[in-house]
């Protein structure tokens, strides 16, 4: 067990996430679902704009969150090597990893348990929750057995 | 439409690592510079269109920190790095309309502080306490304004169609070369290719040389009518071609932005309004905040295939002496950071020919480009020597 100066940065679920990070501590991928169409989304466009407030498909503002299968391939993936944060320290190079799920729903994330060398775009992967504290978990993924 | 629009002024700070100044006052110097090269006075100023990155403080209300009155067209604009683009269409459209006559668009920021590195900057998005889904990004150590987005959209590029680092080496190698013939660019020394494969990773596949400069300073033109542009002190450069697209979010799997970017459509529209073929055009100005924003910008304009970026580049065609001039001031990766003011500043010195050493012979149709977001923001501008082209 590695111990960094301090803690990586935990999420602070806001009204917005709320749904997202209960479903994390449960043990779910909670997605977004059109309630007219039935189209999956990601929460938000990418990492750091607000949640979506309509479907991608028809435009209804009648969104509701379900739950992913958590089964998802890599869709591409990046290795940190940029030390922005001392938390990080000991883990540069990681990567960073954008995963589409069986629902079709593209999201940021991390793959763990798995070496730089051997990630590779397609590769099978299945979500795990990393606890950060005894409040917030967030969804990772790791390559399918 | 009405008569054509022209850039009739240009003014360019001192850019870098210029400390202890706002971006205020850099755009305010940048609007003195491009007035002075215009021969206009502040008064003649009725239209002020504001690109702030960083500096928020700009958006809108520079017109009071330089003391312009009674504008007849304001905005802080931004569509990130594709905003020139859009500012210089709105421009030119006031002017055609009647609405302004001599509009200032300006861009200028100040991200960098003395002994603080880039990651420290305003560029390092560090607001680690950020709520809900924008703190998530940090909890995996996503860090950084962008470079892990574009280092994914290249990955999948590499993964699509085999583009390797020779061949984007041989980007920043040409951009580096035309830089030495820049007096304003921030990088003096030449750079082999064996310098940029040793150059550090950022974020895999992003090596240092496949990344932009950041910079303090600022770039300001001045747009009027092409009528009353001829009757000032530079030769006028004409407004012939905008065109604009924004392809939508990558989050959606049946849509590709990282790789089909809008550059395919906004080229189209702007050439079309230029009543030029992509054959026309002398001199490339694309936005290159990384080599693979030159390589996928060439693809998705048309001048090679898709997935052939690579090879396309590989014979050093876009250095100074080959077949396709680009970013021939050393753009963004060697000369300065202005957004979309880099590509624009440097497509009117080679449309006007003050180019100097780095000079284009030819130089008729000069194609600029802008992007912003990770590939999300595409804006073209066809500067041309000429106010039309009979055509048989």
């Amino acid at each position: 067990m590695t111990t960094t100066a301090h803690a990586k940065p935990v999420p602070v679920p806001d009204e917005a996430s709320e749904a997202f990070f209960d479903g994390a501590l449960r043990g779910e991928l909670m997605l977004l679902r059109c309630r007219a169409c039935a189209t999956f989304m990601s929460p938000t466009a990418y990492l750091g704009v607000p949640p979506r407030p309509r479907c991608l498909s028809c435009f209804s503002g009648d969104l509701e969150w379900a739950p992913s299968s958590g089964r998802a391939t890599l869709y591409s993936f990046a290795i940190m090597h940029q030390l922005y944060d001392e938390a990080f320290a000991a883990e540069i190079p990681y990567n960073i990893a954008v995963v589409e799920t069986e629902e079709g729903v593209r999201l940021t994330s991390q793959v763990v348990d798995c070496p730089n060398e051997r990630l590779e775009i397609g590769m099978a992967l299945d979500v795990i929750f990393e606890r950060m504290s005894d409040e917030v978990a967030v969804p990772k993924f790791r390559p399918r057995s | 439409m009405g008569a054509t629009a022209a850039i009739a002024g240009l003014g360019i700070t001192e850019m870098g690592k210029v400390y202890g100044r706002t971006a205020s006052d850099f755009a305010g110097e940048a609007i003195a510079l491009a007035l002075k090269d215009a021969g206009l006075q502040a008064r003649d100023v009725d239209g002020l269109l504001i690109n702030a990155n960083h500096s928020q403080e700009m958006a809108p209300t520079l017109q009071f920190s330089l003391g312009f009155v009674d504008l007849t067209l304001l905005s802080a604009m931004s569509a990130f790095g594709s905003t020139a683009g859009s500012m210089l269409a709105y421009a030119a459209h006031a002017i055609q309309s009647g609405q302004a006559n001599v509009v200032v668009c300006v861009y200028a920021d100040a991200p960098l502080t003395n002994g603080a590195s880039i990651s420290e900057s305003a560029y390092g998005g560090r607001d680690f306490s950020a709520p809900g889904f924008a703190g998530l990004r940090f909890a995996y150590g996503d860090y950084g304004p962008a470079n892990s987005m574009y280092a994914l959209a290249l990955r999948r590029h590499m993964h699509l169609f085999g583009t390797n680092h020779d061949q984007l080496g041989t980007i920043a190698v040409g951009q580096r070369e035309w830089a030495l013939m820049n007096p304003r660019a921030q990088m003096h020394k030449p750079m082999t290719i064996d310098d940029y494969h040793a150059s550090r990773w950022v974020v895999e596949p992003l090596h240092l040389f496949d990344c932009c400069l950041v910079s303090n300073g600022a770039v300001a033109v001045i747009v009027t009518s092409a009528h009353r542009a001829r009757d000032l002190r530079q030769p006028p450069v004409y407004l012939r071609g905008f065109g604009q697209c924004a392809p939508g979010d990558n989050a959606r799997a049946e849509r590709e932005p990282a790789v089909h970017t809008g550059a395919a459509t906004s080229g189209k529209l702007a050439l079309a309004q230029a009543g030029i073929e992509l054959s026309d055009v002398d001199v490339l100005e694309l936005y290159d905040c990384y080599t693979y924003t030159v390589l996928v910008t060439l693809e998705d304009y048309g001048f090679c295939e898709k997935g052939e970026g690579g090879a396309f580049v590989a014979d050093g065609k876009l250095g100074p002496g080959g077949a396709l001039p680009c970013n021939t001031g050393g753009g963004q990766l060697s000369s300065y950071y202005m957004w979309g003011f880099t590509p624009l500043a440097e497509g009117v010195i080679q449309a006007r020919g003050q180019g100097g050493e780095r000079q284009v012979a030819k130089h008729d149709h000069v194609l600029v480009s802008g992007n912003g977001g990770a590939l999300n923001f595409h804006s073209t501008t066809i500067l041309s020597t000429r106010e039309g082209d009979a055509r048989g």
